[in-house]
């Protein structure tokens, strides 16, 4: 069965359809990319699936079950962890803290009101840090990484909670370019080893090409092509939306 | 019918009233972005300087419009000095030290007024036309009140067309959508803000004047006009004029009508309508969701274990009050005793207004209720004191838990003003409930039992306010701190990796308000009585000092405020007459040279 099924989701702001009538699968363990010019809707349908916004019609399923209008937080109970466009992390805490808090959380340990939370689950965090490249940098604030290394902790955060579907928002937007495909290919692993499977959208058309199983486009709302590598680069509509000529 | 349309008309002059002073807070703050709580000094300087020039005019009705314009441009004055001197220099502060910053204001503005006028309360000699009335259905309705009911709708078309079709109202509508991109247009943007400042000032100043015919100018004022504004502008919602005009007549006229149906509840019932409001529309009637408008300076600090040099200062702190009541005398005793109380109330404070993020404005409800429900069952019920003080926090945090259902789900200032229109209400009822609080005589003889000396009561004060603050702090540290720490970083984060956030805000709002319950409870006991100014704004904002003395975003900074602003505070009363104008100004320096308060600067 596959792991997530988008019917017909659908949202505007206003007057503006952000998304129009979206579906597609996500199958376990598959690395599929969503891309598409900047204000297609990408966002916007990462948020009607996290929960973080309600849609206005249509039905999100994860093994079949109906999570449309879950909280956030239930979805997040049910294995889908999530990365965002802008990066959101514990600012007030050190890199290592940050993960404990999640994980603390994942084992729903977050309401213990007497040890101190910095000494759980040290093994674990450092084990997360060190496979997204953290390692070195567990003790630093986090509110003084760079960038790049922010979204390798929000990264490590998401994978706290040992999800079945990792939903990442841009995940290497920000990241050196020399870093980016590294930073992937770490991502593309954990997939492959825990079948969980990584729904991710992305600007940098090499990334995508050489990451993803499968390449679902966007373009104003709507998907406009599925397919491999192979058959999107080949794709007139989509080298219209991107290079602007005419179909 | 006819009484229910006189009530509604009466609703509506006192909505005009509501909306007068609202109007030019709800502008400063659409522009600047500050809230200004000297607003209601500004009112009040309005009554007094409009009493000062209309008691010394012919009483004709043309003398008076003349009398109430002066006054309103002497403030306009007055506020556009305050602008320049004060308020553009904290534009970008965080807005709990905004308001911290102007509360300073009104203290200061409170004693100047009192030397200058004089604490009797004044009231104007009013000429034949304000004493008319008008027959409507029968009935006799103030003429005074009529004009009340015109002006509202008057001033807010002004006001409207100043907006729209002047280039200075074009431009400050600008400056309310992005301040930035006004000073890019190569505005003056200092400027503007000065005279949308003047001009606000100057709407509050006409107000106060207006008020004379049907009350007097008196020192209380202040503080009741800016409750009042604030609950208007919440309700409209923050920067909107129109929302103003909408809230002050829902409200102007519930209370009109409450009055009939339920006289001694109308306050709780504006509460209630409030909060009800706020919940279906967050931003208020006609607000938007606000568009950041600050810099850096709210980005949050980390929060590090104490040193070992601290530990050793606390441990320290702890001997030496241990072995301080056997060498000092009663008075230092007390003194004392009042800092370890001040410990919990700060440190509760801070459980709310740090981890929990949610800023209050109005923290001596919990100690107010605390210490009233600690009270009540010992003169009621002859209740011991064991079971007086456990009543307290659990008291406390009951309506703590009832409240923060509510009001846990806003943010920012709208909580900060919520909290605080809580807090007055709480003051209302004990004030006003005589029967049962004494009202302002308060309640008298809650003396501990007779095996309980100062002393012993000092060592119950230390044990349980050093123990409750290090049990808070032990929590802050514990996984559930942390998750509250979470939703505050980032409530989308704290949510997505499964975190309740609702809820930890809600525990951190119950449990604060049940620490500070406990603090009262034990303040009743010390001080052996209570009164209605426990709950006063004033004594929330002690807390809030205490807090911002110490520093927010450390764990120690409430500790070393609470004890540093009491010893300041006694010595203060102790030396001069004038120690509201010098906490005032004390306050303001606070917030312009220390903004992260003791512990924060020693940690540097
Ligand atoms: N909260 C919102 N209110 C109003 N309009 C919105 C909101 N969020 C998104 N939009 C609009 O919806 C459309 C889709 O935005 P979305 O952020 O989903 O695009 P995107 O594909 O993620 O773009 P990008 O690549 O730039 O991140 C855009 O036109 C955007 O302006
Ligand atoms: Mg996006």
């Amino acid at each position: 069965m596959s792991i997530l099924e988008v019917q017909g989701l659908t949202k505007s702001f206003g007057g503006v359809a952000a998304v129009r009538g979206v579906s597609f699968t996500v199958e376990p363990g598959e690395m599929l990319a969503l891309i598409g010019p900047n204000g297609a809707g990408k966002s916007t349908c990462f948020n009607m699936l996290g929960g973080q916004l309600p849609p206005d019609s249509g039905q999100v399923l994860l093994q079949g079950q109906n999570i449309t209008f879950l909280p956030p937080r239930h979805i997040c109970r049910l294995g889908v962890g999530r990365t965002f466009q802008i990066t959101q992390i514990f600012a007030s805490m050190s890199v290592r803290e940050n993960v404990q808090t999640a994980l603390l959380s994942h084992h729903r340990q977050s309401w213990k009101l007497w040890r101190a939370a910095d000494t759980h689950h040290i093994t674990e965090a450092e084990a997360l840090l060190y496979k997204v490249g953290l390692a070195t940098q567990a003790a630093r604030p986090s509110a003084e990484l760079a960038y790049g290394d922010l979204k390798r902790l929000e990264l490590a955060i998401a994978l706290a909670g040992q999800p079945r579907l990792l939903l990442m928002d841009e995940p290497t937007a920000g990241v050196a370019p020399a870093e980016r495909a590294g930073l992937m290919d770490l991502v593309a692993n954990l997939a492959r080893e825990g079948q969980m499977a990584v729904l991710f959208t992305e600007h940098d058309m090499e990334i995508v090409f050489s990451c993803a199983d499968r390449i679902l486009v966007m373009d104003h709302g709507s998907l406009i092509a599925e397919g491999n590598a192979t058959s999107i680069r080949a794709n007139p509509q989509v080298q219209a939306v991107y290079l602007g000529t005419a179909a | 019918m006819i009484a229910s349309l006189i009530q509604l008309l009466t609703g509506m002059a006192e909505a005009s009233s509501l909306f007068l002073v609202a109007a030019g807070l709800t502008v400063i703050f659409g522009v600047t972005r500050v809230v200004n709580f000297a607003h209601g000094s500004l009112f009040m300087l309005g009554a007094y300087i409009g009493w000062s020039i209309l008691s010394r005019m012919p009483r004709d009705p043309e003398y008076f419009a003349l009398g109430v314009i002066l006054a309103g441009l002497a403030t306009a004055a007055i506020g556009a000095a305050l602008e320049m001197t004060l308020l553009r220099r904290i534009y970008r502060a965080p807005e709990l030290l905004q308001l911290l910053a102007t509360f300073g204001v009104v203290l200061m503005v409170q004693d100047a007024t009192l030397h200058l006028w004089g604490p009797e309360d004044l009231t104007l000699p009013r000429g034949r036309w304000l004493r008319s009335a008008v027959v409507i259905l029968g009935e006799r309705f103030p003429l005074y009140d009529l004009i009340l009911i015109a002006l509202g709708p008057i001033v807010l078309a002004i006001i409207w067309m100043i907006f729209t079709r002047t280039r200075w109202g074009t431009l400050v509508r600008a400056a309310t959508q992005d301040r930035d991109m006004v000073s890019a247009l190569g505005v003056d943007q200092r400027r503007l803000f000065t005279s949308v400042f003047a001009m606000g000032s100057g709407l509050a100043g006409m107000a106060g004047a207006l008020a004379l015919p049907e009350a007097s100018a008196n020192l209380q004022m202040d503080l009741t006009a800016i409750t009042d504004a604030f609950v208007v502008v919440v309700i409209g919602g923050l920067g909107s004029i129109s929302g103003a005009y909408l809230a002050a007549l829902l409200i102007g006229i519930l209370q009109a009508v409450g009055i009939i149906w339920l006289p001694k509840s109308t306050l709780v019932l504006v509460f209630v309508v409030m909060a009800a409001v706020l919940i279906v529309r967050p931003n208020g009637l006609r607000g938007r969701k606000l568009t950041a408008a600050r810099g850096e300076a709210d980005t949050i600090a980390s929060i590090k274990p104490a040193s070992p040099s601290l530990k050793l200062a606390a441990l320290a702190t702890l001997a030496i009050a241990i072995a301080a009541p056997f060498v000092i005398g009663p008075f230092a005793l007390s003194v004392l005793t009042e800092m370890a109380i001040a410990i919990l109330f700060a440190a509760s404070l801070h459980v709310m207004m740090g981890p929990g993020g949610m800023a209050s404005f109005g923290h001596a409800a919990w100690f107010g209720i605390g210490a009233y429900a600690a009270a009540l069952p010992v003169k009621l019920l002859t209740v011991s004191m064991p079971i007086a003080l456990l009543i307290a926090p659990i008291a406390a945090g009951m309506v703590a838990l009832a409240v923060g259902a509510l009001v846990v789900r806003l943010n920012g200032v709208t909580l900060a003003m919520l909290t605080l229109a809580f807090a007055q209400i709480v003051w209302a009822v004990a004030f006003q409930w005589s029967d049962v609080t004494g009202g302002d005589n308060g309640i008298l003889g809650v003396w501990p039992p007779s095996w309980a000396g100062p002393q012993a009561m000092y060592f119950l004060a230390l044990s349980l306010c050093a123990g409750g603050a290090l049990l808070l702090r032990k929590m802050l540290y514990a996984p559930w701190g942390f998750a509250l720490r979470a939703s505050r970083d980032s409530t989308q984060r704290a949510e997505a990796i499964g975190l309740d956030t609702q809820r930890l805000r809600l525990t951190a709002f119950t449990l604060a308000g049940s620490a500070a319950g406990l603090a009262g409870g034990l303040a009743a006991f010390t001080k052996g009585s209570v009164f209605p100014t426990t709950i006063s704004i004033g004594h929330s904002v002690d807390a809030l000092v205490m807090v911002l003395l110490g520093g927010v975003q450390t764990m120690a900074g409430p500790i070393i405020g609470a004890i540093v602003y009491t010893g300041l505070f006694d010595a203060l009363l102790l030396a001069t007459d004038l120690w509201r104008f010098v906490l005032g100004a004390a306050i303001v320096a606070i917030v312009l040279i220390v903004p992260q308060g003791i512990a924060g600067l020693a940690k540097r």
